[in-house]
């Protein structure tokens, strides 16, 4: 009774009311997309909305099981969870049921669950054990290797199942290597490549090469403040450049516009690199290594786009770029999502007098697609306010995770953090055309159970840690 | 230091955090507040707008007679993405069709504009009543095709069809003449139909219903508050004495030519035929363009409207407007005489035939000489004061325009032609200028030569004589829903002669066909004992083979109820063909019975059509 009593009493009600008022906006609109005049009975079963009641019911069961657990078992049991989801992962690849071209799910009578979802937990646990592990520090290259091997064994069976949408989720711990320690630059240098892989895919090689350099300039101009030098190797590239227009021109060697670009480019690093050398810059070095890495990685972005990545990918990116323009094709979906989202204005329809989502023109709507209804129901004003909810949420939960004492709990609690924040802002995002569409769950708001009890462990183990931090009991 | 870096580790992951999220809230604000084609989208997407058809306006006769009436009949829509494979054989015989008709209206359906798989086109139009209700008790096997309820002309009598005019469906061009048109609109093409149309159409009306992404429909759009109700169209009264038309068409049977009543009094067209002529129902439903087709392809050309299109000319008809000329300028009297040995025997030279000789001017119309009215032309043209051919021929031209010939008379129907009379500068070109004189032109002293005239300008010199100088516009309409038409209609347009000299015009018309026998009167054989008929007779000499055979008239003397005239083409002289025919209309329009049936078989019977394939 004693611990009963202090559980609940440092249970942080704040995150766990912001989680009830989730759970219950996310089942009104469930009710919202599936309703109609048929069938308007909220206990019927037969419809998603009756089913969700059931998984939210569950869900909560499991939320007051976690709290009454003890929280000991997470660190001592982490690599065995671990390892039993993992198996089930590949049991699904052997056995499970294919759906939306995925093969994710195990049946289990009439339902089915997604071990995907749960991998999310163990993978998080995992990651925080070993990361918490004594001695654990994060540099050098075996303690990067091991990172890459407990996130890596899940993704990349999850890809085998042909889920990139849920293998792609992992990619936010990213951020919990950031706070426990991955340098700065290289999280910056990733959103850079990001950045230079939409820029490969809009504009022309050419474009792409003066960009990079451009970048490698404003770079050496900061860093290392030789202004002179900076202008020389400028000219000097320029002049190299137009050099070779002309030779191409008079003796009409045919260069392309690539090579012309190209080339002075490639001369400058190497100029930069006997520079570095000479002066024993470590800046220069590690520009004109930048520079000669982001050109490698731009040149094999096309391949990597046309040869890696599955049709039904580019075609989504492409849309999203507004390279393809296939508002019937490939752009249906995200072109009815916003024609929802949209027409919901600033004060919304009115609860259940949405008119895109309820004759079925968004599909997936009550699953991936489930923003629409907020959006066209609640307006801009619910929108925002269910955008906002989900921010304080997130942010509530990284104070959280902030003043744990333990490592364990604070790396698990990042990881929570990132899977849920890339989750939310990765859904929303794509029914506004914001990124590509990328079928993975709006946490809390799509109907599922396997997701809603996945997000409902994830969320409770780190409120059953913060709730005994003063002391385990 | 290293809580510093990692409180802002922490705070970058906020940072991160909070600003994805705002600029998702902006975006969301950009397609939900600031862009508003979104909404234009989901109207696009969810309303359907389905069109109310009005009935169109009836057609009556001049005693409230139907003429033109309604009938159901059903288009058949499809959406092709609902629907799935059926029993081809089945569904088209149902619909009394062919398996090819059907199939190739699948073809046809998905070539037309604005075509979607998910919305609902027109797959089969026009499907009868009766074919209809027996394809409705198995409709519930096909899915994907819905009905659409139409109305479509129906003819109580197959007569009437240049003047009723035909409807069909809308092209480009309307459309884009006419924002109110939609694709598969009808619209009149000739005719009243035609001319009224903007009366007859009513206004159409529309239901908005919302549907849902299958195109299903769920419901009526904000419970109907947007729809409106179509308008039926207006029902017109015809000026038609639907019994005179249909007497006159039998009247006409196998024989080419037009017949035109007119109520001098009001200009009231009393009935309009053109032969030959063709059933109106025949452009009515799926078989229409077959059939126009047949229609456009016959060599006597029934579609082609005789009495306002076909040029003729005028004949001997012509000199009583000589007569009235020369009277008007001064340069004859009724006592004016002169002697013909059998032709006009100066220049050229005009033959005449035998009859009493010498005659004034009363008895020259009455017998026809076409030797008094070269003298009479020529006095006119070579008239002392007006000092030159040119001038003498330009205030000639003149009188003839005031009776409306050389432009259109502006009857209430779609192409009418004007006519020809010839003008000056025509001469100066034909020949040269000052290569020609009154003696050149002579054929105009009897109605040849370069003069063209309609069966309707004619009807109305018989009106405009008959009124002693007036004519009042012709026209086909009398009342739009009980409303009277445009006041246009009511108004005298009189010609430029004195109304005195009309009488002695009167007088010659009446002995042409009262006179006693042996004086001359040419049109003797329309003579009725009760009425008394006024006519001339006309023999019009054409390029396309035997003379036409022209009469008109108006009766009775005293008080004129009709004024007619007809003509048969390469029927021969006026007075064997086109005098009874008009005789006939006359006796059965004032008494509504026929005193001489002989006369009357002799008409029914005769078939003047291997004349005309002579003539080609």
């Amino acid at each position: 009774m004693q611990r009963q009593n202090s559980i609940l009493r440092n249970l942080d009600w704040v995150a766990t009311i912001l989680y009830i008022l989730l759970v219950i906006m996310g089942w009104f609109n469930i009710y919202a997309a599936v309703y109609s005049d048929d069938h308007r009975n909220i206990l019927d079963f037969s419809q998603r909305y009756g089913k969700q009641l059931v998984w939210i019911f569950f869900a909560f069961i499991m939320a007051f099981i976690i709290l009454n657990t003890n929280d000991r078992i997470y660190p001592a049991f982490a690599y065995i969870f671990y390892g039993v989801v993992l198996l089930s992962l590949i049991s699904t690849l052997l056995f499970g049921r294919v759906v939306n071209a995925s093969k994710s799910w195990i049946p289990i009578g009439s339902f089915g669950i997604q071990p995907a979802e749960f991998a999310k937990i163990t993978t998080s646990l995992a990651l925080a054990k070993l990361m918490s592990s004594y001695g654990f520090k994060l540099s050098g290259f075996w303690s990067y290797v091991k990172v890459a091997i407990i996130v890596g064994l899940p993704v990349g069976i999850i890809l085998l199942q042909n889920d990139m949408g849920s293998a792609l989720v992992f990619g936010a711990l990213v951020l919990v290597l950031y706070r426990e320690g991955l340098p700065g630059w290289i999280l910056a240098y990733m959103f850079f490549l990001v950045l230079v892989f939409i820029l490969t895919l809009m504009y022309s090689t050419s474009v792409l090469i003066a960009f990079i350099f451009a970048v490698a300039i404003m770079l050496l101009v900061i860093y290392t403040r030789h202004y002179r030098d900076a202008f020389r190797v400028t000219l000097g590239t320029l002049g190299i450049g137009l050099l070779l227009f002309v030779a191409s021109e008079l003796f009409h060697l045919k260069l392309s516009v690539e090579i012309i670009f190209l080339i002075p480019v490639i001369i400058a690093v190497f100029i930069g690199f006997a520079y570095a050398y000479r002066k024993r810059l470590k800046q220069v070095y590690a520009i004109s290594f930048f520079l000669i890495a982001t050109l490698g990685f731009s040149m094999s972005a096309d391949y990597v786009f046309e040869r890696v990545l599955d049709v039904h990918h580019q075609k989504r990116i492409n849309n999203l770029l507004g390279i393809e323009d296939d508002p019937l094709g490939w752009g249906y979906n995200v072109n009815q999502s916003k024609i929802a989202i949209g027409s919901g204005g600033f004060w919304g329809k009115g609860y259940l007098s949405g008119t895109q989502t309820k004759y079925n023109f968004v599909p997936e709507q009550s699953t991936d697609f489930i923003f629409c209804t907020v959006g066209e129901e609640w307006g801009f004003v619910g929108s925002a306010v269910v955008v906002s909810l989900i921010a304080i949420f997130l942010l509530r939960l990284l104070k959280i995770a902030e003043r744990q004492t333990e490592h364990f709990a604070r790396i698990y609690g990042y990881s929570v953090v990132s899977i849920l924040f890339f989750h939310a802002a990765v859904n929303i995002g794509m029914t506004i055309g914001l990124v590509p569409v990328i079928g993975i769950p709006l946490p809390f708001f799509s109907y599922g159970g396997s997701s809603l009890w996945a997000f409902t462990i994830l969320v409770f183990i780190l409120l059953r840690f913060d709730a005994s931090r003063y002391g385990s009991y | 230091m290293v809580l510093r870096a990692e409180s802002n580790r922490k705070v970058v992951v906020s940072v991160i955090i909070i600003l994805v999220f705002a600029v998702i809230i902006s975006k969301l604000f950009y397609i939900q507040v600031v862009n508003s084609s979104y909404k234009f989208s989901a109207a696009n997407n969810v309303l359907r707008y389905v069109t109310q058809y009005p009935a169109r306006g009836l057609i009556l006769d001049r005693h409230g007679t139907p003429v033109v009436t309604n009938k159901p009949v059903f288009d058949i829509l499809m959406v092709k993405n609902q629907v799935k494979p059926f029993d081809t054989v089945e569904f088209a015989t149902m619909l009394g069709l062919t398996v090819e008709q059907v199939s190739d209206a699948f073809v046809q359906a998905s070539k037309q504009k604005g075509y979607s798989p998910r919305k609902a086109v027109v797959l089969l139009n026009q499907i009868s009543a009766e074919n209809f209700s027996r394809f409705q008790e198995v409709m519930y096997k096909y899915s994907g095709f819905e009905v659409q309820p139409r109305t479509v002309r129906s003819y109580n009598r197959p007569i009437a069809a240049h003047l009723l005019g035909y409807i069909g469906e809308v092209d480009e061009r309307d459309i884009k003449n006419a924002p109110y048109y939609q694709q598969g609109d009808y619209i009149g093409i000739s005719g009243i139909e035609r001319s009224y149309e903007h009366v007859l159409r009513g206004k159409k009306g529309v239901k908005i219903f919302m549907v849902d992404v299958y195109n299903r429909i769920k419901g009526l759009y904000e419970k109907g508050k947007f729809d409106t109700i179509a308008t039926p169209g207006k029902n017109i009264t015809s000026t038609i004495d639907i019994k005179l038309q249909e007497y006159g068409e039998r009247l006409m049977q196998n024989k080419i030519g037009s017949i035109v009543a007119i109520e001098p009094q009001t200009g009231e067209v009393l009935a309009m035929i053109s032969s030959p002529t063709y059933d109106p129902s025949l452009l009515v439903g799926r078989q229409r363009a077959v059939n126009f087709k047949a229609l456009q392809q016959d060599s006597l050309k029934p579609i082609f409207n005789r009495s306002i299109m076909a040029l003729y000319p005028p004949g001997s008809t012509f000199k009583v407007v000589n007569a009235l000329i020369g009277l008007q300028e001064g340069v004859v009297t009724p006592e004016t005489r002169y002697s013909c040995d059998g032709g006009y025997h100066i220049g050229r030279g005009v033959a005449c035939h035998s009859h009493p000789s010498p005659t004034n001017l009363i008895q020259s119309i009455q017998v026809s000489c076409n030797t008094y009215y070269c003298h009479v032309f020529r006095n006119i043209i070579d008239k002392r004061e007006f000092g030159s051919v040119e001038k003498g021929f330009t205030v000639w031209k003149k009188h003839v325009e005031s009776f409306g010939f050389g432009s259109k008379l502006g009857i209430d129907l779609p192409h009418e032609l004007k006519g020809i009379v010839p003008s000056v500068s025509f001469y100066d070109k034909y020949f040269r200028k000052g290569g020609w004189n009154s003696l050149t032109i002579i054929s105009l002293a009897i109605g040849q030569g370069e003069l063209a005239v309609t069966p309707l300008q004619m009807a109305n010199l018989a009106a405009i004589i008959a009124n002693k100088g007036y004519y009042l516009t012709p026209h086909v309409v009398k009342a739009i829903e009980g409303e009277s038409i445009t006041p246009d209609y009511h108004q005298k347009h009189f010609t430029s002669i004195d109304s005195v000299y009309f009488r002695y015009i009167i007088e010659g018309m009446d002995l042409a066909v009262n006179g006693v026998p042996g004086s001359g009167s040419t049109a003797r054989i329309a003579a009725l004992p009760d009425i008394r008929i006024c006519g001339k007779t006309g023999t019009a000499q054409n390029p396309h083979g035997k003379d036409h055979s022209v009469f008109f008239a108006f009766a009775p003397k005293d008080d004129p109820k009709i004024a007619i005239a007809v003509y048969v083409e390469n029927a021969g002289f006026g007075a064997t063909w086109a005098a009874p025919t008009a005789s006939l209309m006359i006796e059965k329009y004032l008494k509504d019975s026929i005193s001489r049936p002989d006369l009357e078989r002799y008409i029914l019977d005769a078939n003047l059509l291997d004349r005309h394939a002579k003539a080609k």
